[in-house]
């Protein structure tokens, strides 16, 4: 009896030796270098995986920021400018500042503007029904209200708000991965400067067609009439396809096109109460 | 009596309810719309180029759109009248694409037309000036899939032509448009028949047609005898309108995956097609009307039309008794393959084969429930595909996986949605898989 549990223990560290001496040669011969650097890097940051720096999750982007010489295009938008400084100081690297962005949502086609025309029961998602069909409010543009954005989204920073049937982003939790961006196949979703206390002002529909007939499907569509274009100071609007687009960059939030907006398509956010034209007044005399 | 066995094809297919409503409802010609809007592409391929200005007047036949290429199709004017816009109208989806509208005002036609009923038996052209006038007519597949015909005339180099096929199935439920053609326009058919064998120059026809159509297998075979077009009655199985599907059936050959029917030696043209190609060659008559069912089970008058290209489709249900109150969808095409209209003011196209009303009761869907693995869709896909595979890819988004697991293949006949005990959306995303499998096909054959 003894016998057999003693051979037994001989055999079996005989083999465990065997094996750690092979597996020690082996090892050694098939090593394959890793910068430690990579593995510091990822722990610094946010490990959301969430693809939004372009590369297959933050191992990968940590990968690029040691190896690349040229940061221009390393950008994590979930940690921000912070982080990234963070990163460059472990590597002794210089960081490239970018401004930081928010995702915004550019069609208010709400039950209310937007009359619903028919129904959709097939596949409730946004990619089905966009390649089936122009809409349940017949704007092929707007927005189909089935939420793939929502799926998207890895922050939980945008919801669908059942009374308007529109998707609404969360500012403060919006990390402008982009990935709501990718998952609308209308391309509505656009990732726009962040401006102190969240402001915005912003186009609200991408609507390319004739003013005549964006207008029949939708009463706060843009018709193209350039009043906002003739009127912004700052040269921030262009033109193109019957469509008006603000730059986010060169808008100065002056709210003057706003004010023009005939179908009231310019959506401004976060600002605080006009001045009325009596206090306007009073304000002139006090001067 | 020892009882015949039908022939039909091998792998999979479904049998759904026929319905066929408007079955041996003679076609009536409906009077124009007061506007028809013609859309310029109303084929496979590349849109056609307008011609016509706003102010123009045309005659019934006129040329309105160019051919673009040779994968495109010439647009004639269906009524006489001034153009009024050059614009973009909505289309069967709700997309808008463009089209011409005309106003009508009287009918008058181009003069070379053949507007008499006398038969034409003589065919006098040969095989390229017959593919010429099916370009000038601009003809497509009336079937539904609009692949211009010519394309098809036109064999391939290292290729040859045996048999001609001539798909009378008309499997797709409640439709009857091509039972119609084939019991009134019998004679035509064959003189149509025997110009298509011309121009591909092949010595062998075959017309298949269901078992469900016995009036029109009886009068066919009356009147193909003695020549070398044979009539096949077939097993009622849907899709056997399917040309690969139908190609099995009649002559037991199979075309390879991602092949063409000529690939094994054959051509399938649907029968509308035939009769288009008889107006075209015989009487010089481009494709300017075709024969649409209108039907559904609350609906007055279910119906076979001869329209004009470009009538509205509320037209046609108003002519057929008007639009029941209990109509929760309206079809283009069959019920199996056809899409839910956006909106009733759309007109017809060269490939609407039927308009179909569907009740609230018909169209209700069962709530959607997970797969249970019952393999029903496998079994019943005649493309020998793996439908519910093809959903869980396209939900995850691995559109690689699907091109090797041949998606590609899918003929969108909607069967595995149609047997589907969890009433899954599997054609849905299937289209989805598909529509980016050939992105990802494009962007490869760009670099």
């Amino acid at each position: 009896m003894n016998q057999i549990i003693i051979v037994t223990i001989i055999t079996l560290v005989g083999i465990g030796t065997a094996a750690a001496v092979i597996l020690y040669f082996v090892a050694q011969r098939f090593k394959v270098y890793e910068d430690p650097r990579i593995d510091e890097v990822e722990e610094a940051l946010p490990g959301a995986n969430c693809g939004g720096c372009g590369y297959a999750g933050c191992r990968a982007f940590a990968e690029a920021l040691v190896k690349n010489e040229s940061w221009d295009d390393l950008y994590c938008p979930v940690g921000g400018n912070e982080n990234m400084a963070k990163v460059a100081e472990l590597l002794g690297k210089e960081a490239v500042e970018q401004a930081p962005q928010v995702a915004v949502v550019r069609c208010y086609g709400t039950p209310e503007f937007r009359a619903r025309t028919n129904e959709y029961d097939g596949a409730p998602t946004c990619a089905i029904a966009h390649q089936l069909y122009a809409g349940e409010g017949g704007c092929p543009h707007g927005c189909l209200g089935l939420g793939d954005c929502v799926v998207a989204c890895d922050f939980d920073a945008i919801h669908m708000n059942p009374a308007t049937g529109l998707p609404e982003v969360v500012d403060d939790k919006c990390t402008a991965c982009g990935a709501c961006v990718e998952a609308c196949p209308r391309d509505i979703i656009e990732l726009r400067k962040k401006n102190k206390k969240d402001r915005k002002i912003f186009v609200c529909c991408i609507n390319e067609e004739k003013g005549a007939v964006a207008i029949k499907n939708c009463k706060v569509a843009c018709i193209g009439c350039s009043k906002c274009y003739d009127v912004c100071p700052y040269d921030a609007i262009t033109m193109n396809n019957n469509l008006a687009y603000i730059d986010p960059v060169k808008c100065k939030l002056c709210r003057k096109c706003v004010v023009v907006c005939p179908t009231n398509a310019i959506h401004e956010i976060n600002f605080p109460p006009r001045k009325t034209e009596k206090t306007e007044a009073v304000e002139e005399e006090n001067k | 009596m020892r009882s015949m066995k039908l022939k039909t094809f091998s792998m999979g297919g479904v049998h759904p309810p026929e319905n066929k409503l408007s079955a041996g409802r003679e076609i009536r010609e409906l009077s124009p719309s007061d506007v028809v809007v013609i859309p310029v592409s109303q084929h496979l391929g590349t849109p056609s180029k307008v011609i016509v200005e706003r102010g123009d007047q045309v005659k019934v036949g006129q040329l309105i759109a160019r051919a673009e290429g040779f994968v495109s199709t010439n647009i004639h004017a269906s009524v006489s009248g001034k153009v009024s816009k050059v614009d973009i109208f909505p289309d069967s989806s709700g997309y808008r694409r463009l089209a011409v509208q005309i106003k009508v005002n009287g009918d008058e036609w181009v003069e070379t037309i053949d507007r008499s009923g006398t038969l034409v038996k003589e065919i006098s052209l040969d095989a390229e000036e017959i593919r010429k006038r099916i370009v000038e007519a601009g003809i497509v597949g009336l079937g539904g899939a609009t692949f211009p015909t010519h394309v098809k005339l036109t064999t391939p180099r290292g290729k040859k032509a045996e048999y001609l096929i001539v798909n009378g199935v008309e499997c797709e439920p409640y439709l009857t448009s091509d039972h119609a053609l084939m019991m009134e326009r019998s004679s035509a058919l064959l003189v149509g028949i025997q110009i298509m064998m011309k121009g591909l120059g092949v010595e062998k026809a075959i017309l298949g047609i269901e078992s469900n159509k016995p009036d029109a297998i009886s009068r066919m075979q009356e009147i193909t005898r003695g020549t070398a077009i044979s009539v096949q009655g077939l097993k009622v199985k849907y899709p056997q309108g399917g040309e690969k599907q139908l190609v099995k059936a009649l002559l037991n050959r199979e075309v390879p995956s991602g092949g063409l029917p000529i690939d094994v030696g054959v051509v399938v043209f649907n029968v509308g097609t035939v009769h288009a190609a008889y107006e075209a060659v015989q009487k010089n008559k481009p494709l300017i009307e075709r024969v649409v069912t209108v039907t559904g089970k609350y609906l007055k008058q279910p119906s076979n039309f001869r329209v004009r290209i470009g009538t509205p489709v509320s037209h046609l249900i108003e002519q057929a008794g008007g639009l029941p109150e209990d109509t929760a969808k309206v079809i283009n095409g069959g019920p199996m393959m056809g899409k839910a209209l956006a909106s009733l003011d759309v007109p017809v196209v060269k490939g609407t084969s039927g308009i179909v009303l569907i009740s609230n009761e018909e169209a209700r869907r069962k709530a959607v429930i997970q797969c249970i693995r019952c393999t029903r869709c496998v079994q019943v896909c005649p493309m020998g595909l793996e439908p519910y595979l093809m959903m869980n890819l396209a939900e995850k988004e691995m559109f690689e996986r699907m091109e090797t697991e041949r998606v590609l293949d899918c003929i969108e006949c909607g069967s595995c949605s149609y047997t589907c005990p969890s009433s899954r959306p599997l054609l849905d995303y299937i289209r989805l898989g598909k529509a980016e499998v050939a992105k990802l096909v494009r962007s490869r054959k760009a670099v």
